[in-house]
């Protein structure tokens, strides 16, 4: 289809002005039928915020919206909704209990005898509106049953029943498997050249690049460019977006790795459900060097993980971090050997949400001196501690006493890292270091784990982003079924890896 | 007070040059603060709504009614405003005080004395469920480890006669506590080790202290008093081991010191929660478990402290109405008390803080003692139906609490109706 000459979508001035924060200002985006046009920019850059002002659920202060040449003026998302603007959330807003089908023609349902859900006919309407889009979906499942992936279509698959051809997609790929993230890929290029108009919030470099046909950079609320992703690099948009040159390739020289620090021996653990998850694994980690361990999510990575921080049983086998076996020991056991551990997900485990961000830093330290003395804590040193940590580490948003749900993912991560770091192990073990950060915290992170390695400290990094493992790591082993299935140098291909990552190297009949 | 923080914030006409001291956060931290304060005042206000249309469907005036209740309450006696004396504990020097405090014997005073005695136990049974609480346990059975306090402490306090005064009490106080924390350890021991919830454990506790009761004290148990076999109470507290009265008159139940033990446990409570490595460990065991664990914290040793802890608490409040005023513990008194239950509004209301806590035991002792046969004058409102409407704002107040989320989201929609005004209209901080 031809690219329409006149913008479906015009935002011309848009002005947005929360307690303290300019969270847009004076930004201006168009969109044409028939593009995917990204918007870029770090966390916090004001990109939800604009969206979500073209969706109706929040008012602009300044500026005006134009759809289809005449001016709208939303006070919902239902407004919005009926101009035929969807808009997927990154929090699904689906009814678990119900079927797809139900899902998606709830608010305009077909009804028999008045008043009753014709349901055959729901079902024959979504089916055909998924198979018209070419999407693999059964109306029958129940939303509780169906994976992520699944879930996203579905959301799409709303809009579209709502006749929807403006679709705003709210960092879409967040949530998804590599894998997933590629199918909707697909599934967007269908959309495209059906004439339906998307704009694409990210802060991916590779798959704006990959994905969309004119990208928007925002930073800081401001509009920084508009440019084709035709020509574009990823250097390019990042020095956009975080108005400095960033380093995507990690700087490092090579390795000179010296005793171990960390050595798994035949190490065997069973998952929740008491299946092994982890079998005969053995490797170990020297001091000034990172091993990265690469492979699919779910292939036991956590579990080893667990089992080496002391938060899981270790079935069989040891874990000797220095010269300590800490087999068994428990998780303070592991700390006090000098193990740094930042977890792969910092909400969950690598931060008390509700402690400020002081009490949040003392969590290994609080029962030793200087924290407190005879079990009476020090708050003000805490603080005091904290401060510093804060400035060094270059936290951003909040003070120590700043509780730490209010700090931005980037910068909640820090303070994980700052702790960690801060206690001088001998061996950092970092999970997941960099999932769902930005261009400018991942370069911070990456750059610290090379320092700590650089000043002698073993780093097991684990994660499922091929690049990250290839640009920090100094040996690379590829997990497959709780098994390693094969160890790499540094330079081995992307390629190559993956192929060891789907389990097609592990030695048949061995 | 303040706006909302979200998208109805009124446009500036100009946009700030500076990102200026208040932070989204920082302005996030005082609507928390803000909330924090309105919802427990807007929970109360509305039970006491309810509560009027209540006692205006039996015929009655609400507001006349609650006038009464008030004046039953003693809460009048800060009314009576002048330039009296008050003399400072261990010393003769004097110094001012509004308050005549010599007056120890006008109506109003005794009442005040009456809803402080009545308020002194509310507070420990609610730290005793606050302290659980902000371990990530809900405690039913403060009623229970009331029960074993009070038992445990006429046992000791009508023992051993002969004992000199402090020890005495010292004794029957603190093997009452541990027995209490012993009592409620159990449960925390078993969430610890299987698993079990403590709301069904502590519930099964608060039974079996029951019938132990009913059983030591009934006809023929151990504890049963031996000067008439045909009253199921226990012996009397002996002379050595009752509190002091500091105010008002011994023999009409003035109030003991008892009182200053509660506003030291909230102290107490205060203090171990935010400056002690133990109460670090409580919160951040109630606030995420998974992360207290990864932090090398042992989760199964807090539940079992955090309760045991959350038992003392509620025992000691038990053993100081025994030795205080009571002085004696029967079959019938262990039926008819609710000061245990009474606890879970008290932590509710209160939010779990020390501040909290003292002023929502005060609300409901004052309201007990309001709303009592021999307070209300029956031409205003049935002292019997008025026993009910305390019942009624106690659960009242632990529906709303439970809908804190709906007074929330009132509250923000309350804040988004109202008319736009200019930034300048902003309450201090």
């Amino acid at each position: 289809m031809e690219a329409a000459s006149a913008p479906i979508l015009e935002l011309r001035g848009i002005t947005k002005q929360f307690p303290g924060v300019l969270a847009n200002d004076q930004v201006d985006f168009d969109l044409m039928p028939g593009e995917v046009h990204a918007l870029l920019g770090e966390n916090g850059a004001g990109k939800s915020t604009l969206m979500n002002i073209v969706y109706g659920l929040y008012r602009a202060d300044m500026g005006e919206i134009m759809l289809k040449g005449k001016r709208v003026n939303f006070g919902s998302s239902k407004d919005a909704i009926r101009s035929g603007i969807g808009m997927v959330h990154q929090h699904f807003m689906l009814i678990p209990v119900m079927t797809v089908a139900e899902n998606i023609v709830l608010a305009e349902e077909p009804v028999h005898d008045g008043v009753l859900l014709d349901y055959d006919a729901a079902r024959k309407r979504v089916k055909d509106l998924a198979d018209s889009f070419n999407f693999h979906i059964d109306p029958n499942a129940r939303i509780e049953n169906i994976g992520v992936g699944q879930q996203q279509r579905v959301e799409i698959l709303k809009a579209l029943y709502r006749r929807a051809d403006v679709l705003i997609l709210d960092e879409p790929t967040a949530v998804l498997t590599p894998q997933e993230a590629t199918e909707l890929a697909g599934i967007l290029r269908t959309l495209k050249q059906e004439g339906m108009a998307i704009v694409f919030i990210s802060h991916k470099l590779n798959e704006v690049l990959d994905i969309a046909d004119r990208v928007t950079v925002l930073r800081r609320g401001k509009k920084i460019d508009t440019l084709e992703t035709k020509g574009a690099t990823r250097e390019s948009l990042a020095r956009l977006m975080v108005g400095r040159e960033v380093l995507l390739r990690v700087e490092k020289k090579p390795s000179s790795p010296a005793e171990p620090l960390l050595k798994v021996e035949n190490v065997s653990v069973l998952d929740d459900r008491q299946l092994p998850a982890v079998q005969d694994v053995s490797f170990e980690v020297r001091a000034g060097e990172i091993v990265g361990i690469a492979g699919v999510d779910g292939n036991g990575q956590t579990e080893l993980i667990d089992a080496i921080t002391g938060l899981r049983k270790v079935d069989e086998g040891r874990v000797v971090v220095g010269s300590e076996d800490v087999t068994g020991g428990g998780a303070r056991e592991v700390i006090d050997a000098g193990l740094g551990h930042i977890p792969e997900d910092r909400h969950r485990r690598g931060l008390v949400l509700d402690f400020t961000l002081a009490e949040n830093l003392a969590l290994h330290d609080y029962r030793e001196a200087p924290d407190s003395r005879f079990g009476w804590l020090f708050p003000r040193r805490l603080i005091a501690r904290a401060r510093k940590l804060l400035q060094e580490f270059d936290v951003r948003g909040g003070t120590p006493l700043t509780r730490a749900s209010a700090l931005s993912g980037g910068n909640q991560q820090k303070v994980v890292v700052a702790r960690e770091i801060e206690r001088d192990p001998r061996v950092l073990l970092a999970a997941q270091p960099t999932r769902g950060l930005d261009v400018g915290a991942i370069e911070f992170v990456h750059r610290r784990l090379v320092e700590e390695r650089d000043e002698g400290r073993a780093v097991l990094l684990v994660s499922l982003e091929l690049d990250e493992i290839l640009s920090l790591s100094d040996r690379i082993l590829v997990m497959y079924e709780g098994r390693i299935v094969g160890e790499y140098g540094p330079d081995v291909s992307d390629e190559e890896l993956g192929i060891a990552m789907t389990g097609a190297t592990e030695p048949q009949a061995a | 007070m303040s706006e909302s923080v979200g998208p109805t914030t009124p446009p500036p006409e100009t946009p700030p040059a500076t990102p200026g001291p208040p932070s989204v956060a920082s302005r996030m931290a005082f609507y928390q603060r803000a909330g924090g304060v309105v919802t427990p005042i807007l929970t109360a206000v509305l039970a006491f709504f309810v509560g009027g249309i209540v006692v205006a469907a039996t015929g009655h005036n609400p507001l006349t009614t609650y006038r009464e209740i008030f004046n039953g309450t003693g809460l009048n006696w800060f009314f009576q405003v002048g330039s009296h004396e008050l003399r400072v504990p261990f010393t003769d020097a004097h110094v001012w005080f509004p308050w005549n405090v010599n007056d120890a014997n006008s109506e109003a005073a005794f009442n005040l004395q009456q809803t402080l005695l009545l308020a002194t136990p509310l507070v420990f049974t609610g730290l005793a469920v606050a302290f659980a609480f902000r371990c990530g346990m809900f405690n039913i059975g403060g009623q229970g480890q009331y029960i074993v306090g009070a038992m445990v402490s006429v046992w000791v306090g009508s023992s051993w006669a002969g004992m000199a005064k402090g020890p005495h009490i010292l004794l029957a106080i603190g093997l009452a506590t541990l027995a209490g924390a012993a009592w409620a350890g159990i449960a925390g021991f078993l969430k610890a080790t299987v698993g079990a919830h403590e709301v069904i454990t502590t519930i099964m506790l608060n039974w079996i202290a029951y019938w132990i009761g009913q059983w030591a004290f009934g006809q023929g148990g151990p504890l049963q008093n031996n000067f008439n076999e045909s009253v199921p109470v226990s012996n009397d507290v002996a002379e050595s081991a009752r509190l002091h009265v500091f105010w008002g008159d011994p023999l009409l139940q003035g109030l003991h010191i008892g009182f200053f033990f509660a506003i030291a446990a909230l102290v107490v409570y205060s203090l171990t929660l935010n400056r002690t490595t133990l109460g670090y460990e409580v919160r951040a065991v109630g606030f995420n478990p998974e992360a207290a664990r990864y932090g090398g914290i042992s989760v199964r040793r807090n539940y079992f402290l955090a309760m045991a802890i959350a038992g003392g608490f509620a025992a000691m409040g038990g053993a100081l109405d025994i030795l205080g005023w009571q002085f004696r513990l029967g079959v019938i008194d262990i039926q008819n008390s609710t000061i245990g239950f009474i606890g879970i509004a008290v932590a509710l209301l209160g939010r779990n803080t020390a501040v909290g806590v003292a002023l929502s035991a005060l609300l409901f002792g004052a309201l007990l003692n309001g709303t009592s046969t021999r307070n209300l004058d029956p031409d205003v409102f049935q002292p019997e139906l008025a026993g009910n409407l305390t019942l009624m704002i106690q659960a009242l107040v632990v529906l709303f609490v439970g809908a804190d989320l709906l007074i929330m989201v009132l509250w923000q929609r309350a804040q988004r109706l109202r008319p736009k005004r200019s930034r300048a209209g902003e309450a201090p901080v």
